[in-house]
């Protein structure tokens, strides 16, 4: 029994993937609850919105590097992040002014607009392969590691290693700097009560002499930020390809939904509560079994539950096992 | 101030409004009764722009104002409240007051980061206002409870309040009475009497309460099926036969025929 080398292989093969996956899917979610939130409507282009926010991102630092701009140990991206988010937002209100202010004038219901938005999908879709190409792109750089497998082994002297990527720890702390930003905006700013006020009850909102049009593009815009930070973050932990992005749709809304459509706290939560899930799930348990239990009891088998192809089926069983027995989620959201 | 005419709104075969003409005039605080489903709230959210009308116009001092959103309106002065009340759930009293007059400084994105003397001062003097309408509203204990948790009596003072926020021109409020207890009913009712004396909004009240009606409401209209009846004061209301008709049918009418016959 070996219960530290377990913790580290434990730690290395299931926390710091699943807190980094985490944190990326819950500033996905965040940017669905808040559509959800404040325009009320599903908003099923956002895994795409992600992938051109990152797309943009991923051109203007493969401009910076050509250009010799480095930001030392840390991924050129993160300078070129806020022209992404830029391009995004102006697409995001484009489309807002072209296609969803059209279907809010008229009072669509809910459903139409999210039909809608399935089509901005396609297009966003098509226009990001069109521009990038649907393949792996790489655009990481600056230092890979924080700590190495073999160095964490050297310096404990356990016979397990620990990596850290570089990328893994800056996507935690971007994603708490993001979210404490975010939390603070909508509490303690004006702006940010009106969305709540307007989330909250809109009729009343609108009585209250808040303009819906401000708060609309206010949300898009942060939308557009949001999702480009999670999408630029997964894209540097693993790679940018515009087919996982779509992809990562179903764990986003998954995450929403455990945690409550338009409660903000919840899309958190189910951001950890869908990673998690999904890699513990997913991961092969033989090596820290081998380590807790007696040496008798070694599992022969790799003790893994499923096959990693179909971790989407986990965020998809949680989504059904949610909907069944808390249609509003852990945190009290608005029904689906 | 206002003026409604020849209004419809129909839902599909339904005639809810169905051809409504009237004149509010300013400083008054006109009573607006009739039977239930006589269209007197689908009219309200007409005027206050939730709905837009199927036909017909509505002008406030001479100015075409048919189908104007909502929070257009309320930068023109035109307010209302709701039936049953609405309030931001999550935010405290005091806040949902502040949340009021819209177009604040800090609804600006550039203020929000680079003009935070302006903000502040701002928030300053709109916490003191509300204070203020609390205090006149007689519910200055629960300005840091969460709204949500309120009875329905000082939700319905709470949206009262939310008009004093702002210099309104004209008022219209929605069964103001409806589920309150007579006490709160009675400072509701001195409340409207002090604005339209001391501020001189002009109000329009949607109300069951006869007795409500008969103290503050001058003129009084009377609308049935999507019409207007009658219109002058309460006494008047009370004995025109074409009102007793709506509230009471037709029927009881027939009887007492029946029973003048000898039948």
């Amino acid at each position: 029994m070996d219960f530290l080398n377990a913790f580290v292989a434990l730690s290395n093969f299931v926390l710091i993937p699943a807190i980094a996956y985490g944190s990326q899917l819950a500033l996905g979610a965040l940017g669905v609850t808040l559509i959800y939130g404040i325009l009320r409507f599903s908003n099923f282009a956002h895994g795409d919105t992600m992938a051109f926010g990152t797309m943009a991102t991923v051109l203007i630092t493969w401009w910076f590097q050509s250009m010799g701009i480095s930001f030392g140990p840390l991924p050129t991206a993160l300078l070129a992040l806020p022209f992404g988010i830029a391009v995004c937002a102006a697409l995001v209100l484009l489309t807002d002014r072209g296609i969803y202010r059209f279907y809010r004038r008229v009072k669509a219901k809910p459903i139409i607009l999210v039909m809608a938005s399935l089509g901005v999908m396609f297009i966003m879709n098509g226009l990001v392969r069109f521009i990038i190409g649907p393949d792996d792109q790489r655009f990481a750089d600056g230092a890979r590691f924080i700590v190495t497998a073999g160095e964490f082994k050297k310096m404990t002297g356990l016979s397990e290693g620990l990596a850290l990527k570089s990328t893994q720890a800056i996507t935690l702390v971007t994603a708490i700097v993001v979210v404490a930003a975010l939390f603070w905006f909508l509490n303690k700013t004006r702006t940010g009560k009106s969305m709540r006020a307007y989330s909250d009850n809109e009729d009343l909102a609108l009585l209250s002499g808040i303009n819906p049009e401000r708060v609309v593009m206010v949300t898009w815009l942060i939308v557009a930020g949001l999702a480009t930070i999670a999408g630029v973050l997964y894209g540097l932990d693993k790679s940018f390809k515009p087919f996982t992005y779509f992809q990562l749709l179903l764990p986003i809304f998954a995450s929403a939904i455990v945690g409550g459509l338009g409660n903000p706290l919840g899309a958190i939560a189910g951001g950890f509560v869908i990673a998690f899930s999904e890699v513990m799930v997913t991961y092969a348990w033989k090596k820290v079994a081998g380590y807790i239990l007696p040496e008798a009891w070694a599992p022969d088998g790799l003790v893994q539950l499923m096959s990693t192809d179909y971790k989407f089926a986990v965020s998809f069983a949680i989504l059904l096992i949610v909907l069944l027995f808390k249609p509003t989620g852990l945190f009290k959201g608005k029904s689906v | 101030m206002i003026r409604v005419e020849n209004l419809h709104k129909h839902f599909g075969g339904f005639h809810a409004v169905d051809g409504a003409s009237l004149e509010i005039q300013p400083g008054s605080i006109t009573g607006l009764i009739g039977p239930n489903g006589a269209g007197k709230t689908t009219l309200f959210n007409v005027i206050a722009g939730v709905l837009p009308p199927t036909s017909g116009r509505v002008t406030m001092a001479g100015e075409d104002i048919t189908g104007l959103p909502p929070h257009a309106l309320f930068h023109k002065g035109l307010l209302r409240t709701f039936q049953i009340a609405h309030e931001f759930s999550s935010m405290t009293c005091r806040e949902n007051l502040m949340m009021v007059p819209g177009n604040q400084a800090g609804e600006q994105l550039w203020n929000t980061w680079f003009g935070r003397k302006r903000i502040a001062d701002e928030e300053r003097a709109l916490r003191a206002k509300a204070d203020e309408v609390l205090e006149f509203l007689t519910i200055s204990h629960l300005a840091d409870h969460k709204a949500g948790q309120v009875s329905g009596g000082q939700k319905k003072l709470l949206e009262l309040g939310r008009t004093m926020m702002v210099d309104a021109k004209i008022v219209f409020l929605d069964e103001v009475g409806a589920g309150v207890n007579r006490t709160l009913l009675n400072t509701i009712g001195d409340a409207i009497l002090q604005l339209n004396k001391e501020r001189g909004y002009t109000f329009v009240v949607i109300e069951h309460d006869m007795d409500f009606i008969g103290k503050i409401c001058n003129p009084v209209i009377c609308m049935a099926e999507g019409k207007v009846l009658a219109e002058g004061t309460l006494a008047q209301i009370k004995a025109n036969e074409q009102v007793i008709e709506a509230y009471l049918g037709t029927g009881l009418k027939n009887k007492d025929k029946l029973a003048e016959a000898g039948a």
